[in-house]
């Protein structure tokens, strides 16, 4: 046997190793560019009112969940209650990034389903929705006390996820003190 | 490559009103940088080739950044700071894409040297009687078989 | 019933495929002719059970029967009926039956053409492309039988994906199916010759027509592809780099490098293993597209569907086939190892064997970009996405040089050339090369590109030496040269021709974003596209936005265009159909965009010179390997082939 005629074999083997290891990945989820990072620096009026406005500022000095969401958005619908119970549980206040969405229609919605948020940013144009690196609605953001984001689930929470990582995650950065 | 978008511009000029408010080189930029930035909720679009509402969002931030004077490299790097370089369709050289960038031209200059080798060891043995008998039998064995194949090749061509 | 029938005819099949595999090896191990002689009969067997199966699943497609769960799936009442039997192949478990029938059929060609063979080597032949088959459907038959029932049955389907309804991808599967798995024959004969051990010129002669009628299929395929893309995707271009063409393209680069590494093998009996290698090598990436394009590892703008489980098991037979031949060619291949032939520079030899480097470095830079994303992933480095703006920055300088050396490849003798027979015989293509490939960009589409005007010289270099080549040797001859030399002219040339389509279509094609309201146009590259309007078509399950555009070029009317922007009823998809006018020297092409305000269009306009010549030069490189498969000495020294086991082929003149 000569040595390289064993080459193709093992290019083979490595191949082999690689594929088995791609088929253990979602290709289409992807992690966010911003995590350990600062929130992004925005500055919008509230839902509620034009006059009112809510900053980065404002998610300092505890830990939130922001919550990108709008009323046309399907699987927005689908984590309504799930973001409820967490907010419920832990008692971290949910600020609502409502995003390329029409106030009527936002307000509608929140009337119909319930208002789980503490406060709701309006980003109309998505310009927002864009610094904070939004792909597609639904997406929830774990920020701590400085103004860090620390997690990110993209698509709609599942009931397993709230257990497993959200609920915990929260738990404890809430504990943390940091 | 910009000079040759550029040019080709030049030539297929077109006067319609422009779905952007953009002109001549800016306007090349523009479509050469929408080729190059991915679509994150498509299947493997460029923003240039989709329809999907953030694609066109993110037209409208090229658009945007290159009316307001940055350059292509800050674009793609606003862009990376909030999506990653999932974002990017030309990978950047850095130490993580190095195999990938080097690995094809690697590839061929080992071709190239075993080419290289084939050639002057071939001759070289040729040249010297071979020393195992074993060798030498398939030698006269190939040589044979060649024999058949290069003379049915000489009827067909006429070396001048 | 009918779907009863068709999925025992699958059971029947892997009995058939299982017996065409385990007897002849035995026979194989033991020296037992009649073992051996179980090949045929078993491969002609398996054949009919999978086209009852094939016929089963098209009949009830034909007859709407949604009580199978496959049909119901890919079909609805409404799909006209040519739909409804290309969505037999529409979706992950018919392709894998289509996959399997043109296997039989191309074990039945081999088990028809097997008295030219000597009968071990037809026999073995056989039992590998049977191992194959046994694989696949053991695989079908598991997890992806197509002839699942569901009870209730729905009362109407879901739809074909609507990506697929298009005359295109009719016969776009088929054909790319046929190359990939025509490989296997190719690849069947490499075990044969390892477990035999003998690579002769025998050998390759069985071997080169299966691989050139494999290759014609893929070229066919590919460029369906590519064609299909351009209609139905809606952005003017004609190949994207998506992992799912690059995984019909690899085959392709290292079937042809195998195609060429046979003619050497066989005119001069050198680079034996590195032949059987190619040959494994060009089944392994059919057999790596299909994982890709099942598994869902990567992310392709063809949304197949997809499902890792299917990608586990495809992975396990891809390593256990390929690792399993790769093993054997490790241990067995020192054999072919003892040519001490010199090889020349300046010999075609010489230069087929740099064509082999760079077709093969070509494919690894394809395989490189398209799995590098997963490579990247799995060493931590995060995710990267690697497009078009690389493949093509890589890629063009590793084909430009072999379409040099192809011209000057044409005018190559076999074992050495001197130099000035080189120099008296290409310095009247070069020039015509330069002249022509200078001026027809000039006369047609303007200067300016110079890398299109340099790749258009290129083209024009391969066409002007191929031709060379013919009229040298026609001279003073009052016969036909023979086919395969005219075949291999004619794919030269197209090569030459699909050089020129690309360089003058990248370097001078135009494109435009513009928003038009009724009655306004857009003028591009000295064309005036004039917008009328749109109109509500009601198609037979769509319905459709169709623009109206009149063309004109200095204010005479040349054309009349209607892109629309279809919804389908079933799955409430929409897709965009250009509106294209084809020409010789240009494609004028059209797009909806979006709806805006008021009645008007976002709308897409593109001006593609040349375009045509792409998937011309390729159609005319397939019939080059058409033309050279129907040459007689293929059918002649099989014959002779035959009486080979001892004796050495007699030579055999062209006249």
């Amino acid at each position: 046997m000569r040595w390289r005629l064993v080459i193709p074999v093992v290019v083979v083997l490595m191949l082999i190793v690689l594929l088995g290891y791609g088929l253990t990945r979602r290709p289409d989820v992807l992690p966010s560019a911003l995590i350990d990072k600062p929130a992004p620096q925005f500055d919008l009026p509230t839902l509620a009112s034009d006059r009112e406005r809510i900053r980065t500022a404002d998610l300092k000095g505890k830990v939130t969940l922001v919550n990108v969401w709008a009323s046309w958005c399907v699987a927005c619908r689908a984590e309504h209650a799930l973001i409820t119970e967490i907010s419920r549980r832990t008692g971290v206040p949910v600020v609502g990034l409502n995003y390329k969405d029409t106030k009527e229609g936002a307000l509608r919605w929140l009337g119909r389903y319930g208002n789980p948020f503490a406060v709701v940013a309006f980003d109309r144009s998505g310009e927002v929705g864009i610094d904070w690196g939004v792909a597609a609605v639904p997406e929830t953001f774990v920020v701590d006390r400085q103004g860090t984001i620390r997690y990110k689930v993209v698509g709609a929470i599942t009931r397993d996820e709230m257990n497993d990582t959200l609920v915990p995650t929260l738990e404890r950065l809430k504990a943390s003190g940091s | 490559m910009r000079w040759l978008i550029v040019l080709l511009l030049a030539i297929g000029w077109a006067t319609g009103a422009s779905a952007v408010d953009l002109e001549g080189e800016a306007l090349a930029r523009y479509h050469e940088l929408n080729a190059e930035l991915r679509c994150l909720i498509c299947q493997n679009r460029s923003i240039a080739e989709s329809d999907a509402p953030l694609a066109q969002d993110l037209r409208a931030v090229v658009a945007g950044q290159i009316a307001a004077g940055r350059s292509d490299a800050e674009i793609k790097q606003y862009l990376v700071d909030r999506y990653g370089e999932w974002v990017l369709y030309d990978p950047p050289l850095n130490a993580n894409t190095i195999i990938l960038w080097a690995g094809p031209f690697v590839l061929l200059a080992l071709g190239l040297l075993v080419v290289f080798v084939i050639m002057r060891r071939r001759r070289d043995s040729a040249d010297t009687a071979p020393a195992v008998d074993r060798e030498r039998l398939s030698r006269l064995l190939d040589a044979e078989a060649q024999r058949g194949a290069a003379d049915d090749d000489d009827s067909s061509r006429e070396h001048s | 019933m009918i779907p009863e029938i068709g999925h025992f005819a699958l059971i029947l099949a892997l009995g058939l495929a299982t017996i065409q595999t385990v007897v002849p090896l035995y026979g194989f191990a033991r020296s037992r002719t009649d073992c051996l002689a179980v090949a045929a009969p078993a491969a002609i067997g398996q054949f009919a059970m999978l086209g009852i199966a094939f016929a089963a699943l098209a009949f009830a497609f034909y007859g709407n029967d949604f009580s199978v769960a496959y049909v119901a799936a890919n079909s609805n009442t409404h799909l006209p009926w040519f739909y409804r039997i290309a969505a037999v192949w529409g979706a992950h478990e018919g392709s894998l039956l289509l996959w399997m029938t043109l296997l039989s059929c191309w074990s039945l060609a081999v088990a028809a053409a097997s008295r030219t063979l000597p009968r071990e080597v037809a026999s073995c032949v056989l039992a590998v492309m049977g191992a194959v088959s046994v694989g696949f459907l053991l695989f079908t038959l598991f997890t992806s039988n197509p002839f699942t029932r569901q009870f209730p049955p729905p009362a109407e389907g879901r739809d074909l994906n609507p990506l697929l309804q298009d005359p295109g991808l009719v016969i776009h599967p088929p054909m790319l199916y046929m190359g990939y798995v025509g490989f296997c024959v190719a690849f069947a004969f490499a075990i044969t010759a390892l477990l035999t051990g003998r690579v002769d010129s025998a050998w390759t002669r069985w071997t080169r027509p299966w691989t050139t009628a494999a290759w014609v299929f893929l070229t066919i395929g590919v460029t369906l592809g590519s064609w299909w893309a351009y209609n139905e995707l809606g952005w003017g271009g004609w190949w994207f780099w998506d992992p799912v063409e690059n995984a019909s393209f690899m085959p392709w680069l290292v079937g042809t490098a195998l195609i060429h590494s046979l003619a050497v093998t066989e005119k001069r009996g050198i680079f034996k293993s590195w032949t059987v290698l190619l040959a494994i090598s060009a089944f392994a990436l059919s057999l790596l597209g299909t994982f890709l394009v099942r598994s869902g590892v990567l992310i392709s703008v063809h949304a197949f569907a997809t499902d890792p489980a299917r990608g586990v098991y495809i992975l396990a037979f891809f390593a256990i086939v390929i690792g399993g031949s790769l093993l054997l060619y490790a241990i067995r291949a020192p054999q072919f190892e003892a040519g001490t032939e010199p090889v020349a520079a300046l010999s075609r030899e010489g230069l087929l064997l740099l064509n082999n480097i760079f077709l093969v470095v070509a494919a690894a830079g394809v395989l490189l970009g398209t799995l590098y994303p997963i490579l990247a992933d799995s060493l931590g480095m995060g995710r990267i996405s690697v497009g078009p703006p690389y493949f093509n920055k890589v890629f063009i300088p590793l084909t430009a040089p072999l379409v040099l050396l192809m011209g000057a490849a044409a005018v190559m003798a076999w074992k050495r050339t001197r130099a000035e027979v080189l120099r008296s015989r290409l310095w009247v293509p070069l020039l015509i090369a330069i002249g022509l490939g200078v001026a027809m960009p000039l006369l047609t589409v303007g200067a300016g590109a110079l890398a299109a005007i340099a790749g258009c010289v290129l083209g024009c270099w391969a066409i002007a030496t191929a031709l060379e080549d013919v009229v040298r040797r026609c001279r003073g001859r009052r016969i036909m040269l023979p086919r395969n030399v005219l075949g291999m002219a004619l794919a030269h040339v197209g090569v030459g021709v699909f050089v020129i389509g690309i360089s003058l279509v990248s370097g001078f094609g135009g494109e435009h974003d513009v928003r038009l309201a009724p009655g306004e146009s857009a003028s591009m590259a000295g064309y005036d596209f004039t917008f009328l309007g749109t109109r509500h078509v009601e198609g037979p399950n769509f319905v459709a936005e169709v623009g109206d555009f009149v063309v004109r070029k200095d204010g005479e009317q040349i054309a009349e265009l209607y892109p629309s922007k279809r919804r389908y009823n079933a799955s409430g998809q929409t897709m965009t159909e250009s509106g294209i006018d084809v020409g010789f020297w240009r494609d004028l092409y059209v797009s909806l965009g979006e709806p805006l305000s008021g009645d008007a269009w976002s709308v897409r306009i593109y001006h593609r010179p040349f375009i045509r010549w792409i998937w011309g030069g390729a159609f005319l490189s397939a019939f080059g390997g058409l033309l050279a498969l129907s040459d007689k000495r293929y059918r002649r020294r099989a014959r002779a082939g035959k009486a080979v086991a001892s004796d050495r082929p007699r030579k055999t003149a062209y006249a």
